[in-house]
């Protein structure tokens, strides 16, 4: 049921009975607003384990951070290793240098203090919370990623793709998504993909997952050959077609031990899906290993670097689709503001939120920063949350991929009215 | 019971087992039940690789490639031909052991054994996702799960919690009390080191009482500070314990603690020992884990009448898991015709080698498959293990995988077998007529067998 497209109806009916001026610009209205939100795209990237916000967007400007952390604090601005400069209090990672780039130009921007509404610290009961949009966990077994594309037209007017070998949970429901990751080698002129599309012709789960399956192996030929063109006009990347067929998956996420050109044409792969025509606009990435307990200083360099990459391959992959394009990448909890006995951090509450893409409006940080004093530390160890995800999800599809209000508040996130969207986020 | 013998036989072999042999629906016709209960046994679960090398040894070397690898750095060649030679044994020992336990699971009489066995083994997850931790994982499942998946629950418990390779994987051998002496010899010389509350977090939330438990951050603290000085023997151990579980009381936390309302006085290792036992016996673990099995044997959503009997069997036994096994194999809704579970890629693969009589001779061949289906070996992506639900992995991207590997499999293993013998043999009564009709038409051999083990049926359990 798509609410939206129900009160898209209502307003013509209503100009109707207006007269026939009225409901030209009505329909002249709806025209415009579906041909700008056909050509607008979004993508959430799920950084699972909890990463620690404090590393992703050091606060080095925030007088109790280096104390707070000790070993693991990272210099001040300008030092070697040092956070890039975004504002007088907030850094990114060093690894981050494709996204401090895009924040210069106003492309991206840090959300320092967000949360979802579990308080519990599980990684398992904190995704399931951030991905299905319940506000308490096994709320719902479909992901509000799912929802929003019903409360976005009518069914397969926006297509989903996830990225990775298994379904994540923010994309799973009544929309049948698509799923793609690399080493797909099935041919089209096989006679086992028709023998199976008929045998599974009774099938809700294996009809449907083939066909999609088969569609995409279509579109994951064009992306290769177009990943492979850019690779080769550029000097520093090797074309090497076999790069994708590698281990470039783990476990249910993509490999963030992978290194910076593998993921970089991940990114750059899933941008020529969005940009082929009847391609999907909507996409779910998945990135595992955050939860860094111990020594990680090292491993968090690792997966930012991958993160990063992929966030260069997306944008610059992208192109021109790149200005209509929001991408947000959220995890499912923050750690400890002080650093553990063992080079760590603990399982902790809010987390940096980073809201990218050329349609994103310039600016500072999104909400408030609580700041690190003991006093202001969220039951004495975390980051205090002062925004809630849902809002900042809910800002971007309501003024950038047109759900309404209403749905956003029943259906993609049950029992949210309570939770503005945020303002200000879309150009 | 309604369903017929043929059809009770298919299901025992399939859904608790590991998936039918040439012959073994019809052996286990007679007496559906029986042939399961049969496989319960005191001693435990076969082990894969007899007598192999224990978590010490591997421990030891594991330290060894660390030392080396040190010592190269300083030496300005991190990437030697020595320590990359280390690397690589360390990564053919646990693909070994992967492989072993591959090819047990192929070729045992005792199918549902074996996934009894496997889903402890997942349910405390050691993953190679921490690559310290690889190693350990065969000797784990060896030392601290195998033997005891038919034996008390307390005890298979303390054993997972004290073996090495979950005190590395879950962070709790360097975790030290604050006010403990080993926190203030650190402090004195300028480190800084304390607690983590990584094991006792997930040992209430994953192992025990459940994410609904009843506990708060406070008990977790409280656990964890329980828990310090669990550790592991170093090299020089005077008491030759390295590698070994030690408890160190210099690194524990003094004082008493309380943990869900129940206060634990402090007698050292004791300490956390009592909390366990404690944790072991709650209601909530009872529920938490007959829920767990219900849905891994039965149904993602497993029938609320099923989940109720194992838990009275749970609580009725004190946690005896032979008995709530026996439970299991005696329910009816155990029997449900339909088949609802989607394989898991290692149900699949291994179901697919039981049904082609052959037998995985070459982790090289099976880790990038296992990888590309999104169950990379011994690597599940998180301490919650790998996923039960159908949604995740029947995904169209799975799927093309599924097939890709079916096609090329069936290729290699049909030789000049009848397909349409393979598939009732490998499904027994839960063959359909249309993939059977589907099978019989196929172009080649090879053809048929990959359809049988595509088709929706063998695809489920």
């Amino acid at each position: 049921m798509t609410s939206s497209h129900l009160s898209r109806r209502h307003v013509l009916m209503g100009a109707l009975g207006l007269g026939i001026t009225v409901e030209f610009m009505a329909t002249r209205a709806l025209a415009d607003s579906e041909g700008a939100r056909a050509s607008r795209r979004f993508v959430v990237i799920i950084c699972r384990g909890g990463l620690d916000g404090l590393s992703l967007s050091p606060p080095v400007g925030d007088r109790a951070y280096a104390g707070l952390r000790g070993a693991i604090a990272l210099p001040g601005f300008g030092q070697a290793g040092g956070a890039l400069e975004l504002d007088e209090t907030f850094g990114l990672h060093p690894a981050m240098e494709a996204t401090h780039a895009l924040a210069l130009k106003g492309e991206a921007r840090i959300a320092p203090a967000v949360a979802t509404p579990d308080r519990e610290r599980s990684h398992f009961e904190a995704q399931d919370v951030l991905e299905s949009g319940a506000a308490v966990v096994y709320g719902t077994s479909s992901g509000w990623l799912n929802r929003a594309l019903t409360a976005m037209g009518p069914a397969g007017a926006v297509k989903a793709i996830s990225m990775g070998p298994t379904a994540p949970l923010i994309l799973r429901g009544p929309i049948e998504a698509a799923s793609w990751s690399p080493g797909g080698g099935a041919q089209i002129d096989h006679r086992l993909p028709g023998i199976l599309a008929d045998l599974y012709a009774g099938d809700p789960l294996l009809g449907p997952a083939l066909a999609s399956g088969m569609a995409t192996q279509a579109m994951a030929r064009i992306a290769q050959s177009d990943v492979n063109r850019a690779d080769a006009a550029k000097a520093d990347a090797p074309a090497d077609p076999a790069g994708m067929t590698g281990a470039g998956t783990r476990g249910t996420a993509l490999n963030a031990r992978a290194g910076r050109p593998l993921a970089r044409k991940l990114g750059a792969t899933l941008a020529s899906f969005m940009t082929q025509p009847g391609g999907q606009h909507v996409a779910a990435v998945s990135i595992d290993g955050f939860d860094s307990h111990a020594n990680q200083l090292g491993l968090i360099n690792t997966r930012l670097t991958y993160v990063d990459a992929f966030i260069d391959g997306l944008s610059s992959g992208l192109g021109d689709a790149w200005s209509n394009t929001v991408v947000v990448m959220a995890t499912e909890f923050g750690r400890t503001a002080h650093a553990n006995g063992t080079g760590g951090t603990d399982h902790g509450t809010a987390s940096t939120a980073l809201v990218l893409g050329g349609a994103i409006k310039k600016g500072g940080i999104i909400g408030d920063w609580p700041t690190l004093a003991a006093a202001k530390l969220f039951e004495n160890r975390d980051t205090a949350p002062t925004l809630d995800m849902r809002g900042l999800f809910k800002g971007v599809l309501r003024d950038h991929m047109g759900v309404e209000r209403a749905a956003l508040d029943t259906v993609v996130f049950p029992g949210s009215a309570n939770v503005a969207p945020t303002a200000g986020l879309i150009a | 019971m309604t369903v017929d013998r043929d059809l009770q036989a298919a299901i025992a072999v399939t859904r608790l087992g590991l998936g039918a042999r040439a012959g073994e629906i019809a052996a286990a016709k007679a007496d559906p039940q029986g042939w399961l209960s049969a496989q319960i046994r005191e001693s435990g679960a076969d082990q894969p690789s007899p007598g192999g090398p224990g978590a010490a040894k591997r421990f030891g070397e594991f330290r060894d490639y660390q030392m080396q690898r040190r010592d190269a750095k300083q030496d300005g060649d991190a990437k030697s031909d020595a320590v990359k030679a280390l690397a690589r044994d360390l990564r053919d020992e646990a693909g070994a052991d992967f492989l072993d336990r591959a090819r047990l699971a192929t070729n045992t009489d005792a199918g549902f054994r074996e996934r009894w066995a496997l889903f402890w083994a997942n349910h405390f997850t050691v993953s190679a996702a921490k690559p310290a931790a690889a190693g350990l994982i065969g000797p784990f499942e060896r030392e601290a799960i195998r033997p005891h998946v038919f034996g008390r629950f307390e005890d298979i418990l303390a054993a997972s919690s004290r073996h090495p390779a979950m005190l590395i994987y879950l962070d709790q051998a360097r975790s030290i009390g604050p006010d403990s002496m080993a926190s203030a010899f650190q402090a004195r010389s300028g480190k800084h080191a304390g607690l983590n509350e990584n094991l006792a977090r997930e040992i209430m939330e994953l192992h025990t009482v459940g994410v609904d438990g009843g506990y708060t951050q406070a008990d977790v603290t409280e656990f964890a500070r329980a828990m310090t000085g669990w550790s592991i023997g170093l090299p020089n151990d005077v008491l030759d314990r390295a590698g070994q579980f030690v408890f160190r009381p210099r690194a524990h936390e003094p004082g008493a603690r309380t943990i869900l309302g129940i206060r634990y006085g402090d007698d050292g290792a004791g300490q956390a020992r009592a909390v366990m036992r404690d944790l072991a016996a709650n209601p909530h673990t009872a529920r938490h884990l007959s829920t767990k099995i219900a849905r891994h044997f039965v149904a993602d959503d497993p029938p609320a009448s099923l989940v109720a009997r194992l838990e009275r069997s749970w609580l009725g036994s004190d946690g005896r898991l032979d008995v709530v096994a026996r439970t299991l194999i005696s329910a009816p809704e155990t029997w449900e015709p339909a088949a609802v579970k989607f394989k898991t890629p290692y149900d699949f693969l291994v179901s697919s080698w039981r049904a082609a009589g052959t037998v995985p001779d070459d982790i090289t061949a099976i880790a990038p498959i296992m990888t590309a289906m999104g169950q990379k070996p011994f690597s599940a992506p998180s301490p919650k293990g790998w996923a039960e639900e159908t949604g995740v992995w029947c995904a169209p991207d799975a799927v093309i995988k599924r097939m890709d590997w079916s096609e090329a499999f069936a290729a290699r293993a049909i030789g000049d077998r009848d397909p349409a013998q393979l598939a009732r043999e490998a499904l027994g009564a839960r063959l359909s007529p249309l993939a059977s009709k589907t099978i019989a038409r196929a172009e080649t051999r090879a053809e048929g067998l990959s359809i049988l083990l595509m088709s929706p049926e063998f695809q489920r359990r």
